[in-house]
């Protein structure tokens, strides 16, 4: 609070505590007024601080993400976040965002723009092709071992365990034995 | 962690090892401070650098970098010549008592069964002396027995004296002492000490026997498994913990379960070979005993009515590798020419290396490569990268744009084995799709294109189960229900493993998560936290029991039968884990059956997951040995003072040199100093690229250089070094500082250098620079070589030279 505020305060008569409690409540009401208040995680270290997300529908269809704070009932962070977790709104809503699928063909020099039906066609072809060209059935010893040896899959942790669930188990599904994640790296 | 961030606050001793809390887990830290200063807890930073956890410290040790099993190794040796260990705790609760077989040997920095041709260990000798009758270890509960546990490993660390820790770490040996006796006082009952590590000790030649040292003395001082207590690893990504657990992971199966090995050809053998087995008669090995129904669950819940008794339950629909097929090894493998697609999710490989130019490679020689994330990347881009020629990159790349995570429901686990559950905040932005339905999606693709053409073996890819409303729109919500598993006869959720049976008649997708989404409902939605604490934390302990989820069965601190002692008495009743009340076992969730009487001549011995029912001191679950013992890393500018003829570890794979190629690894006449790398607070690997705000707290990469070697060398505090080893090099400013200095390591002196990795040719910094090429990548001087066990790069402890521009 800054000099005048104090002067306020002091011409006003009240205490401290009614006017925080007196501003406090004009300024939420400017800023989360019709608010939804939802949860959620911090998307980058794994300390796990719970945050509370303030969103508001627009009339035009769209919501609007209106604040990130660290959640006060957590007994992980008791409301805390750091720098990164602060600043987590810019990461959420970013003009940076890849706006559609891209495609650079071998040897070209430029991403071409392309349609996800086009994409996720082309993605499952060479998963299928590669997977026949280095699928093993049975090794050198005759044990039926059914793997795929040229494809590999990494990632996931800034997945939902849920998703890397899911990727594990339509990894392994497809015979795949190079399967990897930040654990190790 | 065993522990979790809240409980750090119940230690009376923190050792903080290869990792730096305050800057990089700064509000887990916290509880360190509560610790410290609600109890008077007393904290211990050995790190290469003074950081803000070192600030805030009541000792700060300057460590060289990769050399923590010296220091572990000395407080071992000391707490044991001192006999300040846990006497109870080590004699009924781990396996000091055990007799090793005749024959095992530690020489010369080798233990017995060596072959120098193959570099590996064959590891018969690496156990225990057996009762011909029963088939169960022999015992010495007087400890007594040469060839007990307790006796090798006494002798094992007798080298281990403040002198030789001081000449491999470079701590001072009057500071290594006062160490040492404030350790030495936590193994008293009413003591307790934990250690807090992340991937500084991980990320070395040696990173699992780093991390086993410091386990083995918090056994000795019976720390495992107490409130306070326990071996807790930092983790640095928000769902790391999640996604291991779900084994994104090539040696695994979801809930830590063994890929199977070729030669497998049933269940029973898969169990013989991967699960503990049962070595003492009150040992309940519940695990081995389990292993069969977590695995036939498991396989019934991804493979359905194709998973039958008759066929093994659809066990060769499981792949089984040949050979290790980690994070390395797939660049390995592309370099080889035998890689031809990658799949990248969140995860850059250009930034992450180790060998950032060796990777990139690799990239290129493969046929294709999927990147989906939310943000462009150093691997999306990788084929315009500076310096590179576009048109010679024969890859064909798809950028798939991704949703983040505030776009999505679903958990989190945090480094505790909290899974907390997230609401979906936003729609997705513009085009962009989950990841796991873009997954889903192209599965459900090559399914088709399978049905229509054939190919090589498609069983697998048309029986996977897919019960979910939409097969190419999967629920995080199903999908949760799906992990938990269910009762395939009665329909309903499972609420505990203990009721996953071998028949075929329930399901899992991991078997640790079984009781997180029971017939309640989703227990990792749970909220009831600090608003009220005295309802949600009677005890003030801090196990917040209904917040959340945390596996196993909502357990927050593991093995916790070990913190009561052999009557069910907690160690230190201030600060209970769980206690036999007469009936049942009360406190948190018992890692123990819930009404067993501890003084029932039969009941279980502590740690039920093991075959030995004790915390395991020697163990022959790691092929580098049976005890940590210090190596230098591969590129170090001394010989081991303990055994110079085996200075690195004897096992480390060498992926250049195993494939033929030209040796990347660097000398120290070339490469004089020592190297260590690491996160600031601002950085994320590596989506902090994108973000405005952290960028301009962090806008341009440096290097720390300590301000005696900068003197010499006349480098000032802002000007462009080169920084470089046999790899790759680094042109950034020098950030000259005091917080790295000189230490004495075998009698020279050496310098270590620190290095941020975070920069790169994409990100705000890139774009502002258009002379993309000032913005290096750190990795690209991190050597190609990782951990004997798990294959983690030595990012951690390399060689450079430091010039000035």
């Amino acid at each position: 609070m800054g000099v005048a505020g104090a002067g306020a305060l002091a011409a006003s008569g009240l205490g401290f505590d009614d006017a925080l409690a007196k501003s406090t409540q004009i300024k939420q009401k400017l800023r989360i007024e019709g608010a939804k208040e939802l949860h959620s995680v911090c998307p980058y270290c794994a300390v796990g601080c719970s945050l509370v997300a303030y969103t508001r529908a627009k009339s035009n269809g769209t919501t609007e993400l209106l604040q990130i704070e660290g959640d006060p009932d957590s007994p992980v962070n008791e409301g805390r976040l750091c720098p990164k977790g602060a600043t987590a709104m810019q990461l959420a809503v970013s003009p940076r965002r890849v706006e559609s699928p891209l495609y650079r063909a071998a040897g070209a020099t430029r991403w071409q723009k392309m349609s996800w039906d086009e994409m996720l066609d082309k993605i499952a072809k060479n998963i299928k092709s590669s997977r026949d060209a280095t699928f093993v059935t049975t090794d050198g010893n005759g044990n039926t071992v059914n793997r795929t040896e040229g494809i590999a899959f990494a990632g996931g942790a800034a997945f939902s365990s849920e998703e890397g669930y899911f990727a594990t188990k339509l990894m392994r599904g497809l015979g795949l034995v190079h399967l990897e994640q930040q654990a190790r790296v | 962690m065993t522990n979790h961030w809240r409980d750090i606050k119940n230690a009376d001793l923190i050792l903080i090892n290869g990792a730096n809390p305050a800057e990089a887990h700064p509000v887990g830290f916290q509880w360190f401070m509560r610790a410290k200063l609600d109890r008077g807890a007393k904290i211990i930073h050995a790190d290469p650098r003074f950081t803000r956890t070192s600030a805030v410290a009541d000792m700060y040790l300057r460590i060289r970098t990769g050399s923590d099993v010296a220091y572990f190794g000395g407080l071992i040796n000391y707490v044991l010549q001192n006999n300040l260990i846990h006497d109870a705790y080590v004699r009924n609760y781990t396996n000091a008592s055990f007799i090793v077989k005749d024959g095992y040997s530690f020489k010369d920095g080798l233990f017995s069964g060596y072959d120098a041709s193959k570099r590996t260990y064959n590891i018969a000798t690496w156990s225990y002396e057996t009762d011909s009758a029963t088939g169960f270890a022999r015992r010495d509960l007087t400890l007594q027995h040469p060839r007990s546990v307790f006796q090798l490993m006494k002798q094992h660390y007798s080298r281990y004296t403040p002198e030789m820790v001081s000449s491999i770490t470079g701590i001072p040996v009057a500071d290594f002492k006062k160490v040492a006796e404030l350790v030495g006082q936590m193994g008293k009952p009413d003591k307790v000490m934990t250690i807090v590590y992340a991937v500084g000790l991980t990320h070395h030649t040696t990173g699992g026997q780093l991390i086993r040292s410091g386990a083995a003395l918090q056994l000795l001082l019976g720390n495992m498994g107490r409130p306070g207590g326990g071996m807790n690893a930092e983790r640095g990504h928000a769902n790391i913990q999640g996604n291991t657990d779900h084994a994104i992971s090539w040696e695994i199966l979801p809930g830590y379960l063994r890929i199977p090995a070729p030669g497998q050809k049933t269940i029973a053998d898969y169990v013989a070979a991967s699960a503990p087995k049962k070595s003492d008669k009150n040992s309940w090995n519940f695990f081995g005993l389990n292993y069969s129904k977590f695995m036939v669950s498991t396989l019934k819940g991804w493979f359905g009515d194709a998973a039958k008794k008759d066929n093994e339950f659809a066990f060769n629909f499981i792949p089984k590798p040949a050979s290790n097929a980690s994070w390395m090894s797939i660049y390995d493998q592309a370099l080889k020419g035998k890689m031809e697609g990658l799949i990248l999710s969140g995860m850059t490989a250009a930034s992450i290396g180790p060998d950032s130019n060796q990777v990139r490679d690799a990239l290129g020689k493969l046929k294709w490569l999927v990147v989906m994330d939310a943000l462009p990347t150093t691997s999306s881009e990788f084929w315009h990268a500076p310096g590179v020629d576009a048109a010679s990159v024969k890859t064909e790349v798809f950028m798939v744009p991704t949703t983040h995570w505030i776009e999505k429901d679903g958990s989190f686990v945090n480094s505790g084995r909290w899974s907390q559950w997230k609401d979906q905040v936003l729609p997705p932005e513009g085009q962009a799709r989950h990841d796991h339905w873009i997954l889903a999606d192209v599965f459900q693709r090559v399914k088709k294109l399978y049905q229509s053409q054939g190919g090589k073996f498609p069983d697998p890819v048309m029986a996977l189960t897919f019960n979910y409303k939409d097969a190419t729109k999967p629920e995080l919500d199903e999908i949760a229900k799906e992990i938990n598993g269910k009762d395939l006869t009665t329909g309903k959720q499972l609420a505990s493993f203990a009721l996953l049976k071998d028949d075929g008649t329930t399901t899992t997708g991991d078997w640790i998560y079984t009781g997180s989404y029971t017939e309640a409902g989703n227990l990792m939605k749970r909220r009831q936290g600090v608003q009220d604490p005295k309802a949600n934390d009677p005890t003030g302990i801090g196990f917040f029991a209904n917040w959340a989820w945390s596996w196993p069965l909502n357990r927050r601190v593991m093995y916790n039968r070990a913190s009561a002692d052999l009557d069910g008495k907690p160690w230190d009743a201030t600060r209970p884990g769980i206690t036999w009340d007469g009936s049942k076992w009360v406190g948190d969730v018992p890692d123990y059956p819930a009404t067993m009487d501890p003084h029932d001549p039969a009941s279980w011995l502590p740690f039920i997951m093991n075959g030995e029912g004790v915390g395991r001191l020697f163990s022959n679950s790691m092929i580098d040995g049976p005890f940590p013992e210090h190596y230098e890393p591969v590129e170090s500018p001394v010989a081991n003072p303990l055994h110079p003829a085996n200075s690195a570890s004897p096992v480390a794979f060498l992926y250049d040199q195993a494939a033929g190629r030209p040796n990347r690894f660097g000398d120290a006449k070339e490469f004089p100093y020592i190297a260590t790398s690491y996160r600031l607070t601002e950085h994320e690997h590596y989506v902090t690229q994108h973000v405005p705000h952290l960028v301009q707290l962090q806008p341009k990469a440096f290097v720390e250089i300590p301000y005696e070697l900068a003197n010499e060398k006349g480098i000032k505090n802002g000007e462009q070094v080169r920084v470089s080893s046999k790899r790759g090099k680094l042109e950034v400013a020098a950030l000259v500082t005091k917080r790295l200095g000189a230490l004495t390591v075998a009698g020279q002196k050496v310098y270590q250098i620190g290095i941020p990795i975070h920069w790169g040719y994409v990100g705000l910094s890139a774009d502002s620079d258009p002379g993309k090429g000032r913005y290096w990548l750190a990795n690209a001087l991190t050597p190609f070589v990782g951990d004997a066990n798990a294959r983690t790069p030595e990012f951690k402890a390399f060689l450079v030279n430091v010039e000035k521009l």
